[in-house]
C-alpha cells in the first residue's frame, strides 16, 4: 500500500493509531495513577487508611476526611471560611488586576509604536526565565519597606506581573490585523476604544489562557503567606492546607491531607478544562521567532 | 533643531501615540519594575555583602563568590551535580518526552486525543500544591508504603526499602516527581503547533518520498513548529531549575545526606534556615544566570539550523 501521508490531526481512526495508543494508554494510566490515587484516599474511611496491606482504591467512600477538616480549623483559632474568603480576595483581585494590565500592556507593545517598545519587551522576553524563588529575600525587603506586610496588596501585587502571560497575550494580539485598528482610528476612535471594543473581544482565548497561568499561580501560592504575612488571619486557604498536609504525620492525618491536596488541585483542573479550547488557540501563537 | 522640528510635523500623531504608548504600558511596568526588576537588582548588590537580615549589610566585595567557586563544598559536591542531573533528565528529557507525546497525540483523532492531553497535562497541575501526603504514601519506608507492597507481593524485594531515607534512592524520586509534572505549557505550546501545521506540506511530502510517519515528523512537522519549539524549551529550562518544592516537602531541607539538594533548596537553607542573606543572594544570582546561559544556548541550538 503506498503512504498516504497527512497523519497529523486524522479525522477517523485508523489501523495505523493502534501502535500509537499502545505506548500512549500505558504512559497515560500511569500518569493517572498518582491523581487517581489522591482522590481515593480523600474518600477513604479510618479503617481503610490503616488497611493492611494497603489499597489503592477506596471501597466504602465517606466524606469523614472533610468535615474532619473543617472541625481542625475550627479547634486552630481562625475558621476555615476565613481562610477561604483571603484566598478567594486574593485570587479574584490578583486575576483580575493582572489581566487588565497584561493586555492594556500587551495591547501597546503589539498595535502602539513608541519609544523604548523593543527594549521593554526583550527585558519582559528575558523576564520569562525570572525564577521567584531565587528573589524571595530582596522581595521581602521590597515589601516590608512599601510597609506592605500583612495586607491583601502583599499577596496580591508580587503576582500581578506575569512575563510568560504578557508574551503570550502579545503573540496574539499580534494576530489582530492592523488595518482594523487603522479603519477604527479613522472612524475618530482612541488608543483606549480600540483596545476596549476591538482588541480585547479578539483576543479573547489569549485572555483566558492568561487567567489559567495566573490563577494556578496565585490559588496555589505558600510563598506570600508564609514570608510576607505574619498576621495568621491574613494568609491563604493554600498556607492552612499547607499546615494540616506538613503536621499530618499520622496515618490517620493522612485522609485529612489528601483531602487538603484534593480541594487546592481541583479549582485548577475544572478551570482548564473550561478554558482548554482557548489555551490551545493561543498556543498555537506562542511561539518564539 | 530643524531636524527635530521637521520629525514632528510630519509625525503629529506619533508624539501622541508615543504617550498612550507609555499609559498603555505604565501599570504593567510599575509593578513588574518594583516586584521583579528591582528584587534582581538588589539581589546582585546583596550578593556582595555579608548580611544577617539584622544588621545594615556590610560590602565584602567578591567575597561570596570566591566562597561559592572554592570552600562551599556542598553546594559543589551535592548541590551542583545535582541541580545538573536533575536539570538534565527533567529539562533535557521532559522536552523530548514532551515534544514525542504531543506528536503521538497528533496523530490521534480529536476525541481520543483532547482526554489524553488532559491526562498528562494533568499532573503539572499539582506544581505548587502540596501532594507530599500522596508521595509519602506511596513511598513510605515500611510494608504500608504502597510501592513497597506491591513490590514485597511480586516478589521483586524481600525487605522494605527506606525510600526517602536512603540517599542513593531520594534523587531519582524527585527526578521522577519532577518528570511526572514537567508536561506543563510547554507540552501545550508543542501540541499546538503541531495540530496547526500547515496540512497541505504533509500532501506534497508523500509525493516526494516521505514513506512513514517517522520521516514526516523529522522533515515536515519540526521544521515549522520552530517557535513553539523554543518556546517549550525556554519553559524547560525554567521548569528545570526552579523547582526545589518537591524534595524539600519530600525529606525537608536539607534532605538526608544532601542526596536531592537542588539549587533552589541551597538559597533557601543559606537564606531562610541560616540567614547568610548575602550569601544566598549569590547563590541566587548564580542561579539566574545559569538559567539565562541554558535558554541563549537553547535558542541558539534551535535557531541555528534555519
Amino acid at each position: 500500500m503506498a503512504y498516504r501521508g497527512r497523519h497529523i490531526n486524522p479525522r477517523k481512526f485508523e489501523r495505523g493509531q493502534i501502535k500509537i495508543l499502545l505506548i500512549l494508554l500505558p504512559l497515560a494510566l500511569f500518569m493517572a495513577m498518582p491523581i487517581v490515587f489522591i482522590i481515593s484516599h480523600a474518600f477513604k474511611p479510618m479503617e481503610e487508611l490503616f488497611a493492611f496491606p494497603p489499597r489503592f482504591f477506596v471501597n466504602n467512600p465517606t466524606l469523614d476526611n472533610f468535615t474532619k477538616l473543617i472541625k481542625f480549623s475550627r479547634s486552630a483559632g481562625i475558621p476555615l471560611t476565613r481562610y477561604l474568603f483571603n484566598s478567594l480576595i486574593v485570587t479574584v483581585l490578583t486575576v483580575a488586576m493582572s489581566l487588565l494590565l497584561t493586555t492594556c500592556a500587551a495591547f501597546a507593545f503589539s498595535k502602539i509604536k513608541f519609544r523604548g517598545r523593543a527594549l521593554m519587551l526583550q527585558i519582559n522576553q528575558i523576564a520569562i526565565m525570572f525564577v521567584a524563588t531565587a528573589v524571595l529575600i530582596p522581595r521581602y525587603m521590597v515589601i516590608s519597606r512599601t510597609g506592605l506586610i500583612d495586607t491583601v496588596l502583599a499577596h496580591v501585587l508580587p503576582l500581578v506581573a506575569m512575563p510568560v502571560a504578557l508574551f503570550l497575550v502579545k503573540q496574539f494580539v499580534d494576530q489582530v490585523p492592523d488595518s482594523l485598528i487603522e479603519a477604527a482610528h479613522l472612524d475618530g476612535a482612541t488608543d483606549l476604544q480600540v483596545y476596549w471594543k476591538i482588541v480585547l473581544p479578539i483576543i479573547r482565548p489569549a485572555v483566558a489562557t492568561a487567567m489559567v497561568l495566573v490563577f494556578q499561580q496565585v490559588w496555589t501560592n505558600l510563598e506570600t503567606s508564609s514570608y510576607f504575612t505574619n498576621d495568621e488571619s491574613m494568609k491563604t486557604l493554600t498556607f492552612y492546607m499547607n499546615t494540616l498536609v506538613n503536621a499530618s504525620n499520622g496515618v490517620a492525618g493522612q485522609g485529612v491531607a489528601a483531602a487538603a491536596s484534593l480541594i487546592m488541585f481541583i479549582p485548577n483542573l475544572i478551570l482548564f478544562i473550561i478554558c482548554q479550547n482557548a489555551v490551545m488557540n493561543t498556543m498555537a501563537n506562542s511561539g518564539i521567532k | 533643531m530643524a531636524e527635530v522640528i521637521k520629525r514632528r510635523g510630519t509625525a503629529g500623531k506619533r508624539e501622541r501615540s508615543n504617550l498612550s504608548g507609555y499609559l498603555f504600558t505604565a501599570p504593567y511596568a510599575l509593578i513588574f519594575l518594583v516586584f521583579i526588576l528591582v528584587p534582581v537588582l538588589l539581589a546582585v548588590i546583596l550578593s556582595f555583602t555579608n548580611f544577617n537580615a539584622i544588621e545594615w549589610p556590610e560590602w565584602v566585595g567578591f567575597l561570596n563568590y570566591i566562597t561559592i567557586l572554592t570552600s562551599d563544598e556542598v553546594f559543589m559536591q551535592y548541590v551542583l551535580p545535582n541541580t545538573v542531573i536533575y536539570a538534565v533528565v527533567v529539562g533535557i528529557g521532559g522536552y523530548i518526552l514532551s515534544f514525542l507525546l504531543a506528536w503521538m497525540l497528533c496523530n490521534l483523532t480529536r476525541g481520543v486525543r483532547t482526554v489524553l492531553a488532559l491526562i498528562i497535562y494533568s499532573p503539572s497541575l499539582t506544581a505548587g500544591v502540596a501532594m507530599t501526603v500522596l508521595w509519602k504514601v506511596i513511598f513510605s519506608g515500611d510494608q504500608t508504603g504502597l510501592l513497597n507492597s506491591w513490590l514485597m507481593s511480586l516478589g521483586i524485594i524481600d525487605e522494605p526499602i527506606v525510600w526517602l531515607v536512603n540517599t542513593s534512592y531520594l534523587l531519582p524520586i524527585v527526578i521522577i516527581i519532577g518528570l511526572w509534572s514537567s508536561m506543563g505549557i510547554g507540552f501545550l505550546a508543542m501540541i499546538a503547533g503541531i495540530a496547526n501545521s500547515d496540512e497541505s506540506l504533509y500532501e506534497a511530502g508523500a509525493i516526494d518520498g516521505i514513506s512513514n510517519r517517522f520521516q514526516e515528523m523529522i522533515y515536515i512537522t519540526i521544521p515549522q513548529m520552530k517557535p513553539q519549539m523554543l518556546f517549550a524549551a525556554v519553559m524547560a529550562v525554567v521548569n528545570a531549575f526552579q523547582n526545589g518544592m518537591i524534595s524539600a516537602l519530600l525529606t525537608g531541607n536539607p534532605s538526608p545526606g544532601y542526596a536531592a539538594q537542588l539549587i533552589v533548596n541551597h538559597i533557601e537553607d543559606y537564606g531562610f534556615l541560616r540567614y547568610e542573606m548575602g550569601y544566598a543572594a549569590t547563590v541566587s544570582v548564580v542561579l539566574l544566570l545559569i538559567v539565562q546561559i541554558f535558554s541563549r544556548a537553547a535558542n541558539r541550538l534551535l535557531t541555528e539550523k534555519d
